[in-house]
């Protein structure tokens, strides 16, 4: 029997139907307003616009003017369970999650403790069971105690759930090490997840090196510091014809060493970007705010154009947040004090909308594409909007202006790179695995909307 | 706060050319109160200044505290070691505490940049940032820049060489858009590992070779900063000063020379250099004063020249 790889408390199947919503699903080819019937938790039925009669007692969505997407995977998420359930645990990174459309994501190993042996693995996926509001996958780390010196019993944690390994929030530093990890995958499968940077390159950076950083004295993480360790693991990756995924990218040199890898030595290597790299630079830190300091660091915008043109054409072939939630006293200091990372499961698709789809520099489609392509690239199934399928689904209104943070965050944390900015596109719905995991409590009705059987006035959300 | 609103000296940013050069003028107001017997005048009598120091610092707390008094205020110095900050309590809380007191200004040295404009967004006193770790010190670049004006009348098209480590000096930085915006032109020089990464973009040259200096008027030098280095960015001491030491040999007549203290003597300035009368540096520390409680006077008296930070 397969080895269960997602894990997430069970919910009753929903059972609704979406009136006249536009659905685009990138792989099944679906372009154009259909009603959507979910019974018990599966697609039940698509139909034209209006046609499907409603069954008895079935909620009924207007989805006029909006759309239907499959929903979206994140393979890079930290819920901080175990150890810093003050910044997020489960319960409110799912929830986080499926308010951003999400029906699947992954989280990262550096918590406390790392997830390193069967036994925290096996304790948190028993927690996920009882918590997760939507399927969560783990990836178990790649060094003991992600110390980079002894690798983990990486067979036994495959057979106990994890999805594949990472160190992430540091570098495998020793290619020797990373090396027998690579070798090891062939035992035991699951992908293996890099975090890129060489620390001596580093240094005490704390945000990207250039321009920015000279006028603010502040000490720099040059670009190189990735993109020579993205070339260097890529050929280890070849050398062992292991399957390698490149986490977080963030500049031109990384996406050049990432084609190469693939192009001219065939290495089977992956690639992914954030929200916050695809849409901010290193601008953003002139402002001092400790919400833009993250690792790898807002990069410049070459970096930024060479990023959203590598999601377009596919040599990044996923959309992920590296959602890192921080507590508001761990983030009200010096920027050079402050814990890297933002939060942006709730913004993601928001900003890249926004900022890159409404402005026609990538089509909706590809977003919907590269929002979802994580499930494929760590052997997820990958949600689609098709006759019998589960409902992975989302109902977003792309019309919707909101204020980011302006009602609070459903993540426990709220250091959103995003804060403060309005954006284009609002999640309505979101139903994972089945279940209705997000509902927009503050649907307004506007004359003739239809009410549903629960009394829940569903309709377009009001413009502001 | 005060009548004329909240007001903060952040950034040399904050401060047009306008603007420095009325900061100047008062400053030269006070210079002259400054040699008479009774050096104080009554402006900030009855109103608080804080100073908090989260790093080492000689002249300018010293320069700060005598300022403040000279203009009649209460001031209450803090340093870190010995306070609360020494016991882990963060600067929002500290600030939070001070501001209870209800200071008209508070006067901030941090080790980190930005610390002075998340202080600005924590209290409704007046916050002048006096050091924010490598990234700014305001009141140095203006008691420079008055330093210059008061000994050539202009800094317009002046050529002004900042020699030594540039990468981890906040003087430098404000010294870049200060001697700038005042007219005069800049080149930094120093070691490439001193140099940061595309200093260029804040309006200066930049060259590892001291071969051209003399083509300067004004040559800056700045402190080799042990403190601030986490690693060794020089070989060593001695090759540094052997290619980068300001002595006579490399000065030219007529140069002026420049430091904002304290000095390493025989490391970025030889002892005849420092005594010499092409010295500006006891200029540059008698100034400190009076540029100071011209800044304090703008900010809590006069009328708006420095500009809220956004």
């Amino acid at each position: 029997m397969a080895v269960a790889r997602l894990f997430a408390r069970s919910g009753p199947g929903a059972e609704l139907l979406i009136r006249s919503a536009h659905v685009l699903d990138p792989r099944t080819g679906l372009d154009e307003p259909h009603d959507v019937l979910v019974r018990d938790g599966r697609i039940a039925e698509l139909g034209a616009p209006g046609a499907l009669p409603v069954p008895d007692h079935l909620d009924v969505v207007d989805g006029a003017g909006h759309h239907v997407f499959p929903a979206f995977v994140d393979p890079h998420v930290h819920l901080r369970t175990p150890g810093q359930e003050y910044k997020e645990d489960l319960d409110t990174g799912t929830a986080a999650a499926a308010a951003g459309g999400y029906c699947a994501i992954v989280a990262m190993p550096n918590t406390n403790p790392t997830v390193d042996s069967a036994a925290v693995l096996g304790s948190l996926i028993e927690h996920a069971g009882r918590a997760a509001r939507i399927p969560v996958g783990f990836l178990a780390s790649i060094t003991r105690g992600l110390a980079g010196a002894e690798l983990t019993e990486m067979a036994e944690l495959r057979d106990a759930g994890a999805i594949g390994f990472t160190d992430d929030g540091k570098p495998v530093v020793s290619a020797g090490m990373l090396r027998k990890a690579l070798q090891y995958q062939r035992l035991c499968g699951g992908i293996v997840a890099l975090h890129e940077e060489d620390p001596a390159l580093s240094g005490d950076g704390v945000m990207h090196e250039g321009a920015v950083s000279a006028r603010l004295g502040m000490a720099g993480i040059p670009s190189l510091s990735e993109s020579t360790m993205v070339a260097r693991d890529a050929a280890l990756a070849h050398y062992e014809n292991a399957r390698v995924h490149f986490q977080h990218l963030s500049c031109v040199e990384s996406v050049q060493a990432l084609h190469d890898a693939r192009q001219r030595l065939g290495a089977r290597v992956s690639g992914e970007a954030s929200p916050h790299h695809l849409t901010l630079t290193d601008e953003s830190v002139l402002t001092l705010d400790s919400r833009f300091k993250m690792n790898p660091p807002l990069r410049a915008q070459r970096d930024r154009q060479a990023l959203i043109e590598a999601l377009r054409s596919g040599v990044i072939e996923c959309v992920a947040t590296d959602h890192a939630p921080h507590a508001a006293h761990e983030k009200e200091v010096p920027f050079e004090q402050a814990p890297m990372g933002t939060i942006g499961l709730e913004t993601a698709f928001a900003a890249l909308y926004t900022e890159l789809v409404a402005p026609g520099v990538l089509g909706l489609a590809t977003l919907v594409e590269r929002m979802t392509a994580g499930a494929g690239l760590y052997e997820l199934p990958t949600p689609q909007i098709a006759v019998g399928r589960p409902a992975d689904l989302c109902l977003v209104d792309l019309d919707a202006s909101w204020e980011v943070g302006e009602d609070g965050y459903v993540s426990r944390s709220s250091n959103c790179a995003f804060h403060g900015r309005t954006l284009r596109g609002r999640v309505l719905l979101t139903l994972a695995a089945g279940a209705i995991a997000h509902r927009r409590p503050m649907l307004v009705a506007s004359a003739g909307e239809p009410r549903s059987s629960n009394g829940v006035v569903l309709g377009r959300t009001r413009d502001r | 706060m005060s009548a004329h609103g909240n007001r903060h000296l952040i950034s040399i940013d904050d401060l047009d050319r306008a603007g420095i050069e009325r900061v100047l003028d008062r400053a030269e107001s006070f210079a002259e109160v400054s040699g008479r017997e009774i050096k104080k005048v009554p402006a900030l009598r009855g109103r608080t200044i804080v100073n908090l120091f989260y790093e080492a610092s000689t002249r300018t707390s010293s320069s700060f505290e005598l300022a403040a008094k000279r203009l009649s205020a209460d001031v209450v110095s803090i340093r870190s070691a010995g306070s609360s900050v020494d016991k882990g309590e963060s600067l929002k809380d500290t600030i939070q505490t001070l501001s209870a007191y209800d200071p008209a200004a508070i006067v901030i040295r941090s080790p980190h940049a930005g610390a002075a404009q998340l202080v600005a967004g924590w209290t409704s006193a007046a916050v002048v940032n006096a050091g924010d770790g490598k990234h700014e010190h305001p009141t140095q670049a203006l008691l420079d820049v008055f330093t210059l004006r008061r000994r050539l009348g202009t800094l317009d098209g002046l050529n002004i060489w900042i020699v030594g480590d540039v990468t981890h000096s906040r003087v430098a930085r404000s010294d870049i858009l200060a001697f700038t915006r005042m007219g005069a032109r800049v080149t930094v020089c120093g070691p490439p590992t001193l140099i940061p990464r595309e200093i260029e973009s804040l309006g200066c040259a930049a060259t590892s070779s001291l071969q051209r200096v003399e083509e300067a008027d004004i040559v800056y030098v700045l402190r080799m900063q042990h403190e601030r280095m986490r690693e060794a960015f020089v070989p060593s001491l001695r090759e540094y000063a052997q290619r980068y030491q300001i002595n006579e040999r490399r000065l030219r007549p007529g140069q002026l020379v420049m430091h904002p203290g304290p000095v390493n003597r025989g490391v970025e300035l030889s002892a005849a250099t420092i005594d010499s009368p092409q010295a500006l540096i006891g200029d540059q520390v008698k100034a400190g004063v009076w540029v100071r409680m011209a800044v304090l006077y703008e900010l809590l008296v006069g009328s708006p020249v420095l500009t809220a930070v956004a």
